[in-house]
């Protein structure tokens, strides 16, 4: 008996010990996101692609909040017939562009694609993005630190996540 | 076997336009087979362009850029002749890498 409970116990102990772990890991999130992003600037934003609603990827993304700009030009169409292809631009006429993100806000993860541009690289980008269905779609630009929006409506005849 | 990266750089004399398109399934995991099983998330999470060993361009993607990716953009600083190298990764650590020379 005592060599089948001794494996057990331990094991039982580490399990208990993970889910603390997990626990705790858990509660640090909000607070580790952003420093993480800020020191590896190369790393893949796990955590904000993880988020559901545009306000909450965007504050994982960059810890701030963005100012809406007419100097940010999203271009999508009104009506998309195949919402598992619609193609979105974005441009602008800001200086200093470091990001330009997308979001998605009725998709069931908000954030859709984040571009780091280096200097030298022109600030503008087009993509083919999926739409879950007609939702707002939001563009951020980081610019000299500080963060810009542009927002469009977008309607999806049929959506992009049937199988 | 066949690049999954296909890349067309393009010189103006001043700025080079990008435009690359990717074979990836790009699923989401939230999408079932006709079996009715969850098919497993396969996406691209970051794709790298590198010109004169410096990063010019990095996208990070989420599963909602669509299958297939295509992605446009342009720089300066580099002329005809240079040489573009683009690198993706994905969710199940699968990568890919190819040279194009900026026409």
């Amino acid at each position: 008996m005592t060599t089948t409970t001794g494996p057990l116990a331990t094991r039982r102990l580490i399990l208990q010990g993970a889910a603390s772990v997990a626990l705790l890991g858990l509660g640090n999130l909000p607070f580790a996101a952003t420093p993480a992003r800020a020191a590896a600037n190369d790393k893949y934003p796990e955590e904000a692609f993880r988020q559901k609603n545009e306000a909450d990827a965007i504050k994982a993304l960059y810890g701030k909040t963005a100012e809406p700009s007419d100097k940010v030009k999203l271009d999508a169409p009104e009506i998309a017939e195949n919402g598992g292809v619609v193609p979105v631009s974005v441009t602008t006429t800001l200086d200093k562009v470091t990001s330009i993100s997308f979001l998605v806000a009725e998709n069931p993860f908000a954030l859709a694609a984040s571009y780091k541009f280096a200097d030298g690289t022109i600030p503008a980008v087009a993509n083919r993005l999926k739409m879950a269905k007609s939702t707002k779609l939001v563009a951020i630009v980081e610019a000299d630190g500080k963060l810009y929006s542009a927002t469009k409506d977008v309607k999806v005849t049929v959506g992009g996540c049937g199988g | 076997m066949a690049s999954s990266i296909r890349v067309r750089a393009t010189s103006n004399g001043d700025i080079t336009e990008v435009q690359a398109l990717i074979q990836h399934p790009m699923d989401t995991g939230l999408v079932k087979n006709p079996a009715g099983e969850l098919i497993p998330a396969h996406y691209i999470q970051q794709l790298k362009f590198e010109c004169n060993g410096k990063d010019v361009f990095v996208a990070d993607w989420g599963t909602a850029v669509s299958k297939d990716p295509y992605v446009k953009f342009s720089f300066k600083g580099a002329k005809k002749r240079d040489e573009l190298k683009i690198s993706w990764t994905d969710n199940k650590g699968a990568s890919d890498t190819t040279t194009a020379k900026i026409a």
